[in-house]
């Protein structure tokens, strides 16, 4: 008999992906780094992708599994619009895909390595959707929504920021609070890079931007032995 | 040398090099039903946790079936899901069958049978089903993740069920009471409220929202009630 040769590990990562819900929509955002191991790989390699006209998807973990989801995303899309029947699928049904399609793998122990958040126009109804799905096949949804390190340093500052707010917060505030989540990560993410990207779903239609690099303040690191002081 | 040999071995701690996948998780949560005479309450909290996190505070693992009666999973919630489909589908093809809806002491036997398939790689579930029987009682059924089962007449598994089901032993079963309060449908809903109000002050896993089924012959009512956030 053949050894087992299912487990897998993760090889090149992305680390974590954010998400919340606002007045108009989903906004994500998510670092352009693919590490490799503790070696910072890539530094520009895009982790949120359009799915559709309707829906945002940001993944952390393995990259080369993602890539392979993207791709599969891409073959339905274009079987559901060959069949011209004037319905489509909506962050809702996208996010059930990917939920069986993640249980599945963990039931034969051959995992897709990631962690994904998907942002969106609900279904056919309208309505915004913000929901999760890991390599487990654990599935949820909430108002917002942080991944991997993201998960324990900015999910606090989304939720005081979000949670009871989410028909009032305006755009400018939810993509404040997602760079300034960002920039902690930075600081405190040994696996994360100073480069992001802010994705958009709202009525006028799905906006990820150009990578940007965030403003970040080192002054206070002269003083201290190890970063700038010598004594 | 000496120096480095007493360093190494004076370290306790082994760090696995290779991180083994786990298929399972475990997503906490309380579950609890409770049988009368002519109802059935089925409640469970609506927090979701992984490890020390809450992934959201509103993610239901309470499913009212397509036969009428209630099923409440707790344990894994992916795992839960999927079960749930499958019930559905089995309830579905019963139904193009035999013309009819599966009796909620048909669904506990079946769903023995389907937990107990997979008992080489089990639904990590614990499942308690409630509902009315053929004569119109209160019926609750609790299961382990393999399919051993019991019909009961009150059940709370779950994160914190070692702590509600003494308390339920007591004010619905009466253990160690002289006077026996009648089982009221507001009595029993009360009860419920208070076990959950106070599992969350002490069950990390329990809290968010109480979403509570009540099952009488004239159909099913849903109701939420706010639990603690912290």
């Amino acid at each position: 008999m053949e050894p087992a040769t299912r487990t897998q590990n993760p090889v090149v990562t992305g680390t974590s992906v954010l998400g919340i819900k606002y007045k108009d929509g989903i906004m994500l955002a998510a670092d352009t780094l693919a590490s490799y191991g503790s070696l910072a790989r890539f530094r520009d390699v895009e982790r949120l992708i359009k799915v559709g006209n309707t829906t945002i998807i940001g993944a952390s973990g393995d990259i080369s599994d993602f890539q392979y989801i993207t791709h599969l995303l891409e073959k339905i899309l274009i079987k559901e619009s060959n069949t011209e029947d004037g319905h489509q699928l909506y962050a809702r049904h996208i996010h059930e895909y990917l939920g069986r399609l993640m249980y599945g793998r963990r039931s034969k122990h051959n995992p897709l390595w990631n962690s994904m958040v998907v942002g969106g126009i609900r279904d056919g109804e309208g309505g915004t959707f913000l929901g999760f799905v890991d390599l487990q096949g654990t599935t949820y949804e909430a108002p917002t929504i942080a991944t991997g390190y993201g998960a324990y340093i900015a999910q606090p500052i989304l939720r005081k920021a979000v949670e009871g707010r989410e028909d009032t917060l305006t755009e400018e505030e939810a993509e404040k609070v997602l760079e300034d989540c960002m920039r902690v990560l930075f600081y405190r993410d040994a696996r994360s890079i100073n480069k992001i990207q802010i994705a958009k779903v709202n009525a006028s239609g799905i906006s990820i931007s150009d990578p940007r690099f965030l403003d970040t303040e080192w002054a206070f690191a002269e003083g201290i032995r190890g970063y700038g002081a010598t004594d | 040398m000496q120096m480095y040999e007493e360093q190494k071995s004076s370290c306790p701690v082994k760090v696995p090099v290779e991180c083994r996948f786990s298929p399972y998780t475990d997503n906490g949560g309380t579950t609890l039903a409770i049988a009368g005479d002519d109802f059935c309450v089925i409640a469970g909290d609506t927090r979701q946790s992984e490890g020390y996190s809450i992934n959201s505070r509103y993610a239901p693992k309470v499913y009212q079936l397509s036969n009428g009666s209630v099923l409440a999973t707790g344990g894994m919630y992916a795992d839960g899901v999927t079960l749930v489909k499958m019930i559905e589908q089995r309830l579905e093809w019963y139904r193009h069958a035999h013309d009819k809806q599966m009796s909620s002491g048909a669904l506990a036997q079946m769903l023995s049978t389907i937990l107990y398939h997979k008992r080489m790689f089990p639904y990590y579930v614990w499942n308690t089903l409630g509902g009315l029987d053929e004569d119109g009682k209160g019926a609750v059924y609790s299961y382990d993740p393999v399919g051993s089962y019991e019909k009961q007449k009150w059940n709370c598994s779950g994160s914190a069920g070692h702590l509600i089901q003494p308390f339920l032993d007591n004010q619905i079963g009466f253990t160690h009471q002289k006077e026996k309060a009648p089982l009221t449908l507001e009595r029993v809903v009360q009860v419920t409220k208070d076990a959950f109000t106070s599992a969350t002050e002490r069950d990390i896993y329990t809290g968010d929202n109480l979403e509570m089924f009540l099952v009488t012959q004239n159909g099913i009512e849903k109701t939420r009630v706010e639990l603690k956030k912290d």
